[in-house]
């Protein structure tokens, strides 16, 4: 036997004897795991399943076992991944620390920086948030203001970020600040890790068109962080910056796959709220922008495997801001789908008259319209490509 | 099932690239069409192509064949696709060759093959009779009478029609057009006694022709298959051409982008090339990511149909109507990017679009398989 079909029986037997039966079950929204300080557990097996996972370092299957990663080869972490699809285990845990500081930490950070941060996130122990955008930095972000002064071993800094997603459950932030204000704007930044308990740091939650508030405005006022927490050198973070937007834009492309199997088919919903003749979708326009949908969807699906398998488990590299378009603009079409496949039924706020999945489905599509926005928007993905990929001129 | 091509296929790619680009450029599409060439393609470049190995890529090793498979093939459509390469790759190597492989008797298979493979037989489907792919709707009778039978009706759009050696003729042997059951496939030489074939000249300039069956006389040895039954020998044969066109529309689709994008670089308006200008940065974007989506389901359905998985059919007509749609958008653009120059005979990209509309009439248009796709997977 090969040796990955030995270890993919080993890691069937692990998972079968590990993962609690509820783990096995769609997660709702309200039982997913961020970890962190203030982690909540509504379900008491999905702590169980936390750390038992960690325990492998199988949170994050792929980074160095020294940061407690499960040192997996990237055959190895797919298998994995195809044994917890088959028992349909949900992901143990949801984390910025493991989609975006990591992979940067790992490429940029200091040997005590990496010994320090990584293993609290593969554990789930300590909660990140991303500290980019400003009032007046969105596309244009490298015009941010937020400044850090160096004075004897620390930075003074104060600044005002927005968009900071669960920055009031977070326990750390990575933040982009200004440490050289009379350097080309690019030039001038730098990439800071902040512990959110100092007093200095607040933070404001914002409510969206959806009513919830899953971002946040983050106040810094005057707070002191030692020097050890630059990451890759003073002035040198527009790069780190750009690399990290890569592995976010990656997380946000694959948007629709992680609600997937938790929710029902938009041609069963056609076929129950707009009707079915012969077994079809009755509604032949409705059915064809179904159809037209999930071609694109599953023809962008085997393209995110292409590119995986090309890469053999590299970074992302510019690609990636094709998959940050494509997968938000399919998960916006996937609600605007959805809201006419169930009609009125999908319009529900609150109160009687609509099922719990129903108004979870109008909230659901406020939130996707965030999608082509949120790190970087659809329009800066475009330039991206048309600059980085396609070598069109500025 | 990998998405990325193993290195005997990838040589296979890069040979036919190469032998395209040098061989059979756009212009050797226009002089045949300017010179009004009554094969329609160049026999010598098939032959070429036939030494290579192509004509037999979907033939056992028994008869002579490479028996390389679907993604092997779709390696070398997608080649020609780029140059918009006229021969019989499609109409005999891939249609002719599966229908004999999959679906012929022993004799029928050691009749044509072998010269199949020695680029000396040609081969064409006689399927479609209305202005619409329409497998099913096939009123082309065939009456058995003794050991018999009696072909009447008629057929449009067989490729490579006029010029086939051996035509593989759908009729029905019994049923409604529209009925599945009832279909019988024949192997009808070219020159049989009752049968007219017109070349029709269509936009593109690759060969299509008109048949008029009037009292054509054949044996029982010329079915292929069995009566009744040639639904089932055409939905494999069918699912192949579709992914195999697939492919061709992806190279001519990533060809003609890449002509585009090129234009976007050196044309310069208001002292600039045009290509800084973001109305049109964002939809050379936008194209580019259609085609990477068209490339990963064509060489998923090319790989699903070697590997005999049940999705191939789903596979491909999800690789047609994305291919379909991206050559569509991209030969459109195309023309529009090349501003009044694209207008004109004397550029190349005009044969972009030309062709982008013939192959996507082809065995189904994007609606077509979508359709399809929906029914496949139960809505």
């Amino acid at each position: 036997m090969a040796e990955i079909d030995a270890f993919r029986a080993q890691t069937r037997a692990w998972l079968e004897a590990n993962c609690p039966p509820s783990m096995r079950t769609p997660m709702p929204e309200d039982e997913i795991v961020w970890g962190g300080r203030h982690a909540r557990f509504k379900n008491p097996e999905s702590k169980l399943w936390l750390e038992r996972m960690a325990a492998r370092g199988w949170t994050v299957p792929t980074w160095p076992k020294r940061y407690g990663g499960g040192g997996l080869a990237a055959d190895e972490a797919r298998v994995l991944e195809e044994e917890m699809r088959r028992l349909n285990c949900r992901s143990p845990l949801q984390s910025f620390g493991i989609w975006m500081l990591g992979p940067v930490l790992l490429d940029y950070g200091s040997e005590a920086q990496k010994a320090k941060h990584l293993p609290p996130v593969v554990r789930g122990e300590i909660r990140w948030c991303q500290g980019y955008s400003e009032p007046e930095a969105g596309s244009d972000l490298a015009g941010l203001k937020t400044r850090a002064v160096p004075q004897g071993e620390h930075f003074l800094i104060n600044g005002h970020k927005i968009w900071t997603s669960y920055a009031d459950q977070a326990d750390w932030i990575f933040c982009l600040v200004r440490t050289d204000p009379m350097a080309k704007k690019h030039e001038g930044i730098s990439f800071l890790l902040i512990d959110m308990d100092d007093p200095g740091v607040r933070t404001r939650p914002i409510r969206l068109i959806s009513g919830a508030s899953p971002f946040c405005e983050t106040f810094i006022e005057n707070v002191r962080v030692p020097m050890d927490n630059l990451v890759g050198g003073l002035n040198n973070g527009w790069t780190i910056a750009k690399k990290l937007l890569e592995h976010e834009r990656k997380m946000i492309a694959s948007i629709g796959e992680r609600q997937r199997g938790a929710e029902r088919p938009l041609a069963e919903l056609a076929k129950s709220y707009a009707g079915a003749r012969d077994g079809k979708v009755a509604d032949a326009v409705l059915r064809d922008q179904i159809a037209r949908y999930e071609i694109d969807q599953r023809a962008f699906r085997f393209t995110q495997r292409r590119a995986a398998e090309e890469a053999k488990g590299g970074a992302p590299g510019p690609a990636s801001a094709m998959f940050k378009y494509y997968g938000t603009e399919l998960n916006k079409r996937k609600f605007e789908l959805l809201l006419q496949c169930v009609g009125t039924q999908a319009l529900g706020w609150e109160g009687d008259g609509f099922a719990a999945d129903e108004k979870r489905m109008t909230r659901e599509w406020l939130r996707s319209k965030g999608n082509s926005i949120e790190g970087g928007t659809s329009e800066i993905q475009l330039n991206v490509i048309a600059k980085r990929v396609l070598g069109l001129p500025d | 099932m990998a998405l990325v091509l193993d290195s005997d296929t990838a040589l296979i790619r890069d040979t036919a690239f190469d032998f395209f680009e040098k061989r059979a450029p756009v212009s050797a599409l226009r002089k045949l069409r300017d010179d009004k060439d009554a094969l329609g393609f160049s026999l010598p470049l098939w032959r070429q192509m036939a030494e290579l190995g192509w004509a037999g890529f979907l033939v056992p090793e028994a008869y002579g064949g490479a028996d390389f498979g679907c993604l092997g093939l779709g390696q070398v459509m997608e080649a020609a696709g780029r140059t918009l390469a006229a021969s019989p790759l499609f109409a005999t190597a891939l249609i002719g060759a599966s229908a004999l492989a999959l679906a012929g008797s022993e004799p029928q298979k050691a009749a044509h093959l072998p010269a199949l493979v020695k680029g000396e037989r040609l081969l064409a489907l006689a399927l479609e009779e209305g202005a619409h792919h329409a497998p099913l709707a096939v009123a082309a009778t065939a009456r058995q009478s003794g050991g018999v039978f009696r072909l009447d009706g008629e057929k449009r759009f067989v490729l490579d029609g006029h010029v086939a050696d051996l035509l593989i003729l759908a009729a029905r042997t019994s049923g409604a057009p529209g009925e599945r059951a009832g279909l019988t496939l024949f192997l009808l030489p070219g020159d049989a006694k009752g049968l007219t074939r017109t070349r029709t000249v269509m936009v593109d300039s690759r060969n299509a022709a008109r048949l008029a069956l009037d009292g054509v006389e054949l044996g029982a040895d010329a079915v292929l298959g069995r009566v009744d039954d040639g639904a089932d020998v055409l939905d494999p044969v069918l699912d192949r051409a579709r992914a195999g066109l697939a492919a061709e529309m992806l190279g001519s689709a990533a060809a003609a982008f890449e002509r585009t994008v090129q234009y976007l670089k050196d044309r310069k308006q208001f002292g600039v090339p045009i290509g800084s200008f973001q109305a049109l940065k964002h939809r050379a974007a936008a194209m580019f990511c259609e085609i990477e989506l068209a490339r990963s389901a064509v060489t998923a359905a090319l790989a699903a149909l070697d590997a005999g998985t049940k999705d191939a059919a789903a596979l491909s007509s999800l690789a047609k109507a994305k291919a379909g749609d991206a050559f569509f958008l991209v030969s459109n653009e195309g023309v529009q990017m090349h501003g009044g120059i694209g207008m004109t005979d004397e550029h190349e990209i005009g044969f972009f679009l030309k062709r982008a509309r013939a192959a996507g009439a082809a065995f189904g248009d994007s609606a077509f398989h979508r359709d399809r796709y929906a029914s496949l997977m139960g809505y």
